[in-house]
This record gives C-alpha cells, sequence and structure tokens, in this order.
C-alpha cells in the first residue's frame, strides 16, 4: 500500500512539474558546501562535531579537508557518509577547479571514509594504508549497515577500496606540492596513515591525534604510543587532529593525548597488578582523565577494554 | 550437544540479519537502534526463552533461582565482543553444573559446566560476545538434578559478528599459549580462585572477508578441562560465544601442593595441553 501511494505521489509530482516554471524543474539542489578554515596556504579543513553519528549529523564528525596544489587537489579525509563527502566537494569546489587527483582514507572508521563514494566521478587514486584493504573488507559492510541503520538506506554506498597502497612511506604530488605518506604500526587502529604538506610544515594526522575529544582506541595501545613518539619528531608547525580543532601547534598539540594514553597504561597496569578483573577495571581505570575530554564517558570504558586485553599477556 | 547446536542455528537465523554496534567509532546506542530494539518486546523475549528452555532442557521444571544462582552483567556493555559476566552460586546441595545461554546470540548455549570433586563453583566468570540486545540465562543444576535460573538483560549488539580486531594470521600466533594466575594464597585443603588465560581466536565463522565474500572459517574452542592432580575440576563444554582469548575465573580445592592440567581442544581438532604448579613454583 505504501509503494502504491508513493508511486502515485511521484507520477503526480512529475505531472506537476510538467508545467511548472523552468527554475522549478532543475536538477535537486546541489549540496550545501561545509564551513572551513584555511589553517595554512592552500589546506581547508572542516571541523568535525563533538558527537557520535546521529539521524541530523550526516556522521560529520570528523576534521576532513583538502590541500590545494598549483595542479590538483587531494580531499584529507572524505567524510562519515556520502552527504558529508559531497558537501565537502562543494567546498572544494567553492575555492577551486582543479582536478581532485586524491582522495586519502587515513583509516578503516566509517567517519573519516564513508564520503569517499562521492568523489567516484572525479576518478581520483584512493590512498590507504597497506593494511586497509584487508581492514575494510573486514568492516565495510558491518559499518555500513550501522551507519544506514542511523542515517538511511543508501547514504554510505558500496565499499570503496584505496587504489595507492602505502607501505612504509610514499609521496603523491599536486603539482609543485608534496604530500609525504607515512603508513603507521598498529596504532589508532591497524590502518593509520599520516601525511605531511612540506610547503607549509602541515602534519595532518587523522586519528592518530585527538584533541579534546576523548580518543578510541581500537588498534595498541603501546603501539599508540610509539607511533607518537615518532610523529613527535616530524619537524611540523602544527598538525590537523581527526577530531578537536581544526589545527593544534606541534607537537605540544599531542600533550593531553599522550597524557591519557599513558594514564591508561599506566592505570591498567596497576588494575591487573592489584589482581582487578576487565570489569572492575573498567570502573577505575583512567578517570582522573574525566575532566579533560568530550564524550569521556561515551569511550573511555571501551578504550580500558581494549587496554586490558592487550596488558594481561604482558 | 552438537545436535542442540544445530537446532538452535535454525532457530536464530533471522538473528544473522540484525549487525548492530559495538563501540568504535559511533555510538551504539542511537534513538533509531533504540527504536528497533524496543519493538521486539518483552513478549518475544519471552517467548524466545519458551523455546530455548524446551531444546535445551525439554520439560524439566526449571525453578527461580533466588539465592541458589545470581548472574552479574553490565546493563550496557562497553564492547560486544568482550561482555563480563560472573556467576554466584549458593547451595546446600552440591552444583553439578551451570548452563549459560544468551537468548539472542546465533549460538544461544554459551556455554556448559560440569563441576568435579575438585571444583568450588562458588564464584565464576567469563567473558562471551552478545550478538544484540538479549536476556542472558544462567542455570545451576544441582546435584538431585534440580535446575534453578537467573537471568540478567544486557543491551549491546553486534558481538558475533564484529570484526576481530587483528588479522588472522596474527589470531593464530599464539593460539593456545596459556597464563594461570591464583588469586589469593594456596593454603592446603582451602578454596582457592585461579584466573585461566587462553590465547585462541575463538573465530565464530561470521566475520565476512567483502574481497573474498567469505566468511573466516569458523575455529572456536570446543571443550576446556581442568583438573588437579588428576581428579576433575571442571569440564566446560563452550561455543562461538566466548570472547576472543577467552579469560575463566573458577575455583578449586587444592588438597595438598601438586599441579593443575588444562586441556583445550578446538573445533580443528587441535589439542592445548599445559600444567601449572600450585602454588606457582
Amino acid at each position: 500500500m505504501h509503494a502504491l501511494l508513493s508511486r502515485r505521489q511521484t507520477l503526480l509530482m512529475g505531472l506537476a512539474a510538467g508545467c511548472l516554471p523552468a527554475w522549478a524543474c532543475a536538477a535537486p539542489r546541489p549540496p550545501d558546501p561545509w564551513a572551513t578554515d584555511e589553517i595554512a596556504p592552500g589546506i581547508h579543513i572542516r571541523r568535525g562535531l563533538d558527537e557520535d553519528v546521529t539521524a541530523s549529523n550526516d556522521d560529520a564528525i570528523a576534521n576532513i579537508g583538502f590541500i590545494i596544489g598549483r595542479e590538483a587537489v587531494a580531499v584529507t579525509d572524505s567524510g562519515g557518509s556520502l552527504n558529508d563527502g559531497r558537501r565537502l566537494r562543494a567546498s572544494i569546489r567553492q575555492v577551486t577547479p582543479l582536478p581532485i587527483r586524491y582522495v586519502l582514507m587515513s583509516h578503516v572508521h566509517p567517519d573519516h571514509v564513508f564520503g569517499a563514494g562521492a568523489f567516484r566521478a572525479d576518478q581520483p587514486v584512493y590512498v590507504g594504508h597497506a593494511g586497509l584493504p584487508r581492514a575494510l573488507s573486514l568492516r565495510w559492510d558491518y559499518y555500513r549497515a550501522r551507519t544506514e541503520a542511523i542515517l538511511g538506506k543508501d547514504t554510505v554506498g558500496a565499499a570503496v577500496t584505496p587504489t595507492m597502497l602505502v607501505h612504509d612511506r610514499a609521496q603523491i604530488d599536486l603539482g609543485g606540492r608534496v604530500i609525504d605518506l607515512t603508513a603507521h604500526g598498529i596504532a589508532h587502529t591497524d590502518s593509520d596513515l599520516s601525511a605531511f604538506d612540506r610547503e607549509t610544515g602541515t602534519l595532518i594526522a587523522a586519528d592518530l591525534l585527538f584533541v579534546r575529544r576523548v580518543p578510541s582506541l581500537d588498534g595498541s595501545l603501546k603501539g599508540w604510543l610509539k607511533e607518537l613518539q615518532l610523529l613527535k619528531k616530524i619537524a611540523a608547525k602544527r598538525a590537523v587532529p581527526g577530531h578537536g580543532p581544526t589545527s593544534v601547534d606541534w607537537p605540544s598539540g599531542c600533550r593531553d593525548l599522550e597524557r591519557y594514553l599513558q594514564t591508561l597504561l599506566r592505570d591498567t597496569r596497576a588494575a591487573i597488578a592489584q589482581g582487578r578483573d576487565i570489569d572492575a577495571a573498567v570502573k577505575t581505570v583512567g578517570l582522573s582523565e574525566r575532566t579533560h575530554w568530550v564524550l569521556f564517558d561515551d569511550y573511555n570504558g571501551h578504550n580500558v577494554i581494549q587496554a586490558f586485553k592487550e596488558v594481561e599477556w604482558e | 550437544m552438537g545436535v542442540t547446536r544445530i537446532v538452535l542455528l535454525a532457530l536464530t537465523v533471522s538473528t544473522l540479519t540484525a549487525l548492530g554496534a559495538s563501540r568504535v567509532a559511533c555510538a551504539d546506542d542511537s534513538e533509531a537502534q533504540m527504536r528497533a530494539h524496543a519493538a521486539q518486546d518483552e513478549a518475544e523475549r519471552v517467548a524466545r526463552w519458551q523455546q530455548l528452555q524446551q531444546a535445551v532442557f525439554g520439560k524439566r521444571a526449571l525453578a527461580d533461582g533466588a539465592g541458589v544462582i545470581q548472574i552479574e552483567a553490565p546493563e550496557h556493555a562497553l564492547d560486544a565482543a568482550l561482555v563480563p559476566i560472573t556467576l554466584t552460586m549458593k547451595s546446600a546441595t552440591p552444583i553439578k553444573g551451570l548452563y549459560l545461554v544468551i537468548d539472542n546470540n546465533p549460538s544461544p548455549v554459551a556455554g556448559h559446566f560440569t563441576f568435579g570433586p575438585r571444583s568450588d563453583p562458588r564464584t565464576l566468570k567469563l567473558r562471551v560476545r552478545v550478538n544484540q540486545y538479549t536476556f542472558i540465562h544462567a542455570v545451576a543444576e544441582t546435584a538431585d538434578g534440580k535446575l534453578f535460573v537467573a537471568r540478567q538483560f544486557v543491551k549491546t549488539s553486534g558481538g558475533c559478528s564484529a570484526p576481530v580486531g587483528a588479522d588472522n594470521a596474527d589470531a593464530l600466533k599464539d593460539i593456545g599459549l596459556m597464563k594461570l594466575h591464583l588469586l589469593g594464597p594456596f593454603s592446603a585443603g582451602k578454596p582457592l580462585q585461579a584466573q585461566l588465560m587462553i590465547r585462541h581466536p575463538n573465530f565464530n565463522g561470521m566475520q565476512m572477508d567483502q574481497i573474498t565474500r567469505l566468511f573466516t572459517p569458523p575455529r572456536f574452542i570446543r571443550t576446556i578441562d581442568a583438573s588437579y592432580d588428576g581428579a576433575p575440576i571442571f569440564h566446560l563444554d563452550s561455543d562461538i560465544s566466548l570472547s576472543t582469548d577467552p579469560v575463566i575465573t573458577f575455583g578449586f580445592v587444592p588438597e595438598k601442593k601438586g599441579s593443575m592440567q588444562l586441556v583445550v581442544r578446538d573445533s580443528d581438532n587441535a589439542a592445548f595441553n599445559h600444567s601449572f604448579a600450585v602454588p606457582a613454583g
């Protein structure tokens, strides 16, 4: 009955459209461009919301953006849904007509890769960590089902797999503007890719760097601390966190993250040494960090479980 | 047990399609999901349990477990793939077995413990996967054949199909490795709690690889036997609902200094044997 009604409605709308003025027959309204910050010359970042995905936020919760070279554009994460990606694309077209040649996929999480399909028509090179295809293959459908249950059908679309894999290091050139790419060891996830813009000394850290929004641990606690030490050595002027402000000073901008991760490790080890169970540890570990982070209560417990699983085998 | 499992699987094919969330990058308690879950009302849950009860226990009566068995689980699990469960049992008649049933999991009977003469079954802890909002039922069986049931509702989803963290080769690297922690001082003849950790991915056959369109083949722990100087502590028939790298905390009564033997068998017919000195040397 529903289907019939909606078909009839569609039909009526089509008939009506035939006799309306031309402006009413225009193609669907183009997506609203996101507001972005130009945090350094040619680097535009959209601030993600400090929320989880909801029916009204398009999963626009990660910091996403683009870098404009002299010949081409690189998207530095595409967003959390097709609409998030489309709106980012509209932002790009507001400031440059250059071709979108690269779309970076910083790691497997949905808020960073579900906008990738919005750039298919640009036929970009999709760039990811060598471990990303496997991670995506295991998780895309699972994440898609979850996200579409909230945002609606076809808001994510079919899987996009990276076409350029970074095993250790690689470069992409946007026309006199070289971006260094680094594939990291297991840290935030097992597929973390960071980017460094030589021209402005900007590190696009993605979710290897959380500021203000509580970090989420889905890889290895000790691995993340290790990769952070390496990142701190990069002579960057600023870094773009995956969540939080669109730009922070570097390396001072990772101080809170490092303290959080160290606290998680220290408290978890202490809990295990005291013979506390995983369910007891969840109630105590990391609590000194509570006031420093948005969404702390939504993620800390999960992080403790990840940390506990890793540390209990030491 | 094998036959029961097949029957139960057939009952629950529909639950396989209901993918949910574990807390990785998104919340699992969105309004949409809350509404979806609310749709399965209490009556449906009760009917499901009746179905399961019939399949597992037949016509045997189940008495209210108050005072005999208690189950504790987080009302809202933080990680669907690792939900800690604590079972507390107290009975004048010795307890000889325990069933843990996760009603809405694809294979609901998560474990059946049979306690041996060296066991102290008063406290038992384990970690399980939970696939969607569900009741978890714990049924204790006393030596006289009576059954006592307790239940707890758990909100979480996606634990069974949630991908294992590391890739498969990595997950199999240390398979069979075990650690045993004694959680108190040894005193001959006094009950003692022990925590057993087992490295095992417990692949449940529900993690799909999108490239090959194949599910990671199941490889899960079928049985665990713990004994002390040759006398049984417990035998566990387990299933795909145990978490990756299972951890089980249980009580035993060491009559004197000796050793605990563990034998773990999995669905690939691999057997892992370990022996631990008590007290730890």
